[in-house]
């Protein structure tokens, strides 16, 4: 039984790629799900980074395809979780170090022996987009609600449609007092201009920041919001309906506009 | 490619003689703020009369139209002209505000390598010796798109956030740029109150790995968002700490001498930035 | 509710602003990916026209604009010919002549021309209506070109539709046919 393959993508780098996809992987993981995580930025890896595990990097993926070692030997298996294993790229190497049928032939490689597998993909559409794309079969894009990174998304989404691939969004970073004020397109808003189905809705939270500073996943963190929302969205690829956390807290004005809302 | 024509011409401010000067804006990572600064930068330069050329070499991901504001007014972009089929001129968008600001946009529907680089490198050549400023938008990355925004580039400015991928990005960076630059060092999105606190990387921290020749600082301001949804960049109004960040880093530029803004920060983890490059400092 | 108040006071969010210029971006962002749905859109506006006067395909532009709060379509046409009671020009839909005219050589340097009144079943499902603008009067001497203009408010959403030509056959070139004076 093969294993999910995501890439999760979005055109405008610094959108929140590398940590939603280190985190939607690790809330898998503590959901007992076996989960390897894959940084196709060859030559600005950051996976590794975000995660804390950059000290025990051994083999990456670009010797992986040139038979240089095993795929087992480059996993870096993540101790904190039962089975959270991530493959990194390479620092030093070019995107063209790979081709696309190499990266999709790892990539069914490690579906053989895991639940999911989650292709962390490089900012833009150029050789580093297609060869993580070449992998997987569905995308999530993650935007946003700023005008490029929409734009990217709906460039992308473009692209990913072509594929005949199926894509779901994720809306990162979203401040839900910006969006009462009007100064932020809401999450509505982003999801009628692109017209994709809803994954996650995740707000802009200082603590990642502080997160990444650390390597450490937020879902390993108790009792932040954040956390919630990470498995929420874990819930929701294993195809389990879970609606949106509602952002407005008690009495507030905000109500009279509608519900904004997380998760 | 086509020459430009001289005929209505107007001369640069300043000396006729001398060749502007073409600066790419890179980073690496994306997100951190290129085509933000490049937009800023670009506005702040004219309001000081320079005349200025913006270049979006995001080439099918373009977005320095979109955060002029002049999205609506671009008819050609870089590789008509490249591929000769509009004169420079036509393709040139001038700015709703700044009569001296000027923008040739990216190609939306085509690929980054498509891009003949030694034609890149000519089409720099030329609008330099119309602009007193020649700003390049380069992309995210460091693939073929950072390369033909780096080969028509005498000097480089990177901008990086106080975080540890962009850090590391820029790090990277800075060696692909090579020893034709001595890149100058925007610190972008910095929120005083975290470094206070210890959970953000300080100026000083940065600095201490990137090494480079400090040109700004900015805070993280909201307003920069309101600002892209309006199509208005911040350097054209008065009353922003962001604009008066980039007014500032427009007039270092410009060589002159203005102190590095006041910001109180904590001392902070030096010893944590050893981890992030394997133990190598 | 703020968005009422800010209209109430004139003013528009920056948000509001943000949703319409994106708006407007991806659609031209779209045509611009969709070459060969404007190509079947160009076909199928130059058959509808080509129904009631004569065109020059040769020389047809269409292209987009983006004018104050829309996208707007601009399509210049020129126009050869024009019959003298306004009927249609020869054209064959699904192979079917409807009518045919007569080209008679005459003393004077151009060639008159006589259309017989035709039955016009319009074909092509052309999803922008085109008008020609009011003041710009067709030439009613046959033979010269003249240039229409017409700009069509392209309504579309995000993600238009493919549109296809749903009549396949272009009409034939207007025959001239001598007869022996």
């Amino acid at each position: 039984m093969s294993a999910r393959k995501i890439v999760f993508t979005s055109g405008k780098g610094g959108v929140g790629k590398t940590t939603t996809t280190a985190n939607v992987g690790a809330a898998l993981a503590k959901a007992g799900k076996r989960v390897v995580l894959v940084d196709a930025d060859i030559g600005l890896r950051n996976l590794d980074l975000v995660l804390g595990l950059e000290k025990r990097i051994v083999f990456d993926l670009v010797e992986v395809v040139e038979g240089r070692c095993q795929v087992r030997q480059a996993l870096i298996k993540d101790k904190r979780f039962d089975s959270l294993s991530i493959l990194p790229a390479a620092q030093t190497r070019d995107k063209d170090a790979v081709t696309p049928e190499q990266m999709g032939k790892v990539i069914d490689d490690l579906a053989a022996s895991a639940d999911y597998v989650l292709i962390d993909c490089p900012a833009g559409i150029e050789g580093g987009f297609r060869n993580a794309i070449a992998g997987a079969s569905e995308a999530v894009v993650v935007t946003t609600p700023e005008v490029s990174a929409i734009r990217d998304a709906d460039r992308v989404i473009g692209k990913l449609a072509e594929r005949a691939m199926p894509v779901r969004l994720i809306v990162n970073r979203i401040r839900p007092d910006m969006v009462r004020s009007g100064d932020m397109l809401s999450v509505d808003d982003v999801c009628e201009i692109l017209s994709a189905e809803l994954l996650g809705i995740i707000p802009d939270d200082e603590e990642v920041i502080d997160t990444t500073n650390r390597g450490e996943p937020v879902v390993l963190g108790e009792g932040n919001r954040l956390r919630a929302i990470y498995e929420k969205i874990a819930r929701r690829l294993e195809g389990e309906l879970v609606p949106f956390t509602n952002l407005d807290t008690p009495g507030f004005f905000g109500r009279l506009l509608g519900a904004l809302k997380a998760g | 490619m086509q020459v430009l024509q001289t005929q209505d011409e107007q001369p640069l401010s300043g000396s006729s003689a001398a060749l502007g000067r073409a600066i790419v804006i890179t980073s690496g990572k994306g997100g951190v703020g290129k085509t933000t600064t490049t937009a800023n930068l670009g506005t702040a330069l004219a309001r000081r009369g320079a005349r200025v050329a913006l270049i979006d070499a995001d080439v099918g991901l373009r977005n320095l139209d979109i955060v002029l504001g002049l999205e609506s007014r671009v008819k050609h972009h870089v590789l008509d002209v490249l591929e000769d089929r509009v004169p420079l001129d036509e393709a040139l968008v001038r700015d709703k505000n700044s009569s001296t600001l000027y923008l040739l946009a990216a190609a939306q529907t085509r690929e980054k390598d498509e891009v003949d680089t030694d034609k890149m490198i000519a089409l720099v050549q030329t609008l330099r010796e119309r602009f007193d400023y020649v700003l390049i938008d380069c992309p995210a990355g460091i693939e073929r798109g950072f390369k033909n925004a780096v080969a028509g580039a005498h000097e480089a400015i990177v901008v990086c956030t106080p975080e540890v991928s962009a850090v590391r990005d820029v790090d990277r960076v800075i060696g692909l740029l090579g020893n034709r630059f001595e890149p100058k060092l925007v610190i972008n999105r910095v929120r005083p109150h975290l470094v206070r606190k210890g959970k953000m990387l300080s100026v000083q921290d940065v600095n201490a790995i990137l090494r480079l020749s400090l040109l700004g600082v900015i805070a993280d301001e909201p307003e920069v968002i309101v600002s892209t949804n309006k199509g208005e960049p911040l350097a054209l109004r008065n009353d922003s700490p962001t604009a008066s960040a980039y007014h500032a880093i427009a007039a270092r530029l410009a060589g002159e001498d203005v102190p590095a803004p006041m910001v109180e920060y904590k001392e902070s983890f030096m010893e944590r930035l050893g981890s992030f490059f394997g133990g190598r400092r | 509710m703020i968005e009422f108040f800010n209209r109430l006071f004139g003013r528009q969010t920056s948000g509001a602003t943000a949703k319409e210029r994106l708006r407007l971006v991806l659609m031209s962002d779209h045509l611009s990916l969709a070459p060969e749905m404007i190509d079947a859109m160009k076909r199928d506006l130059v058959d509808v026209i080509s129904h009631y006067v004569e065109v020059d395909r040769d020389r047809i532009d269409v292209h987009f604009e983006h004018q104050d709060k829309a996208l707007a379509m601009l399509a210049n046409i020129p126009i050869t010919g024009v019959a003298r009671n306004g009927a249609s020009v020869e054209h064959a839909a699904n192979g079917a002549t409807n009518g045919h005219l007569h080209a008679e050589r005459t003393d004077a340097a151009q060639p008159e021309v006589r259309a017989a009144p035709a039955q016009l079943p319009i074909e092509a499902d052309a999803q922008q209506a085109l008008a020609p603008s009011g003041d710009e009067p067709l030439a009613p001497a046959a033979g010269e070109t003249e240039g229409v203009t017409a700009a069509a408010q392209a309504q579309r959403t995000a993600k238009p539709k493919a549109v296809t030509a749903k009549n396949g056959a272009r009409p034939r070139r207007r025959r001239r046919k001598n007869t022996a004076g």
